[in-house]
């Protein structure tokens, strides 16, 4: 963390692994801005079907909001856990937050299956295309960080991750929230504001 | 007692031990964060449940952009933390999101889109 000793060398007084991270998450504004915009720029423009008002069920799209809102709190109570040393705490919160990603994911599986059934696919018009490339990046981020969870649990359940490295812990949970907050926005964006 | 010790200086293993604590203590404790949380799932209830009110359709888009705006600033200021760490990650945070906000607007007025 930024207060360890070793920190306190680097030029900026900050853990150049914290400020990576952050550059990163930057960075990462730019690629969701761009999938978000193109989604906004073609939207209303599909000649064929099927449209997103035929397709979009809300409540089930709210729950999988909510799941992925629910985990940022667990992964927020994991990085409480370790800071005070408690390895019980911090593996039942990695895993909860595992869980939760899980479950959103598969929220997602079933949402994609679904709209395929119903003839939606990455080539069939400019909804299809934008919507699953924007929701497929996410969820690709969303995969990535349950395997990093996931890789943190297996340290924990090793008693390789204690107190002191709780750095580790806080830069899988800016990962984790920052997927987090990118679903604010496309669940406000996409699904809950349509022309 | 050493002389450092009877003249009331701290070696290096306190100061770094008052650091974490004046640390910690910037931090919020497991039960704000929950508090956060409740509130968060709130707000994602009440935009859910006003999405199906008619009579507010016409000022519906502002209402639900502010709650998102509201939820994204919650996560990022306690659960990221930067309420609490370096300014210089908000400034970070800050940057790529105007990048991206300027990106949109030049892409959507350019090229005839729509933000809502």
């Amino acid at each position: 963390m930024s207060h360890t000793p070793a920190a306190l060398e680097t030029g900026t007084g900050l853990d150049n692994r914290k400020l990576l991270m952050w550059l990163f998450l930057a960075s990462e504004c730019l690629l969701f801005g761009s999938l978000i915009g193109a989604y906004l720029l073609y939207r209303g423009q599909s000649v064929v079907g099927p449209y997103p008002e035929d397709l979009f069920d809300i409540p089930f799209t709210s729950v999988s909001a909510f799941v992925l809102l629910m985990s940022s709190v667990t992964m927020v109570l994991a990085l409480a856990a370790i800071q005070r040393g408690d390895q019980r705490g911090l593996r039942i919160w990695l895993l909860s937050t595992a869980l939760l990603g899980l479950l959103f994911l598969s929220g997602q599986a079933f949402e994609f299956t679904e709209f395929n059934h119903e003839g939606l696919s990455l080539s069939s018009n400019l909804f299809g295309t934008t919507f699953f490339v924007l929701t497929g990046f996410h969820g690709a981020h969303v995969t990535v960080g349950v395997l990093i969870l996931l890789s943190l649990l297996v340290m924990a359940w090793r008693g390789r991750l204690t107190q002191s490295q709780s750095l580790n812990i806080e830069l899988a949970g800016l990962y984790w929230h920052f997927v987090d907050v990118v679903w604010i926005v496309i669940f406000t964006l996409i699904y809950l504001i349509q022309p | 007692m050493t002389l450092a010790e009877s003249r009331g200086i701290k070696g290096p293993t306190e100061r770094e031990a008052e650091a974490e604590e004046v640390k910690e203590g910037a931090h919020p404790g497991p039960l704000e964060y929950v508090k956060i949380g409740l509130i968060l799932a709130v707000i994602t209830a009440v935009e859910v449940g006003i999405y199906y009110i008619e009579a507010i359709e016409d000022v519906l888009v502002p209402i639900l952009i502010v709650l998102s705006a509201i939820k994204f600033t919650l996560v990022v200021l306690w659960f990221m933390h930067l309420r609490f760490d370096s300014r210089l990650f908000s400034w970070l945070l800050a940057g790529g999101l105007m990048l991206a906000g300027i990106l949109m607007v030049i892409v959507l007025s350019t090229l005839g889109g729509r933000l809502v």
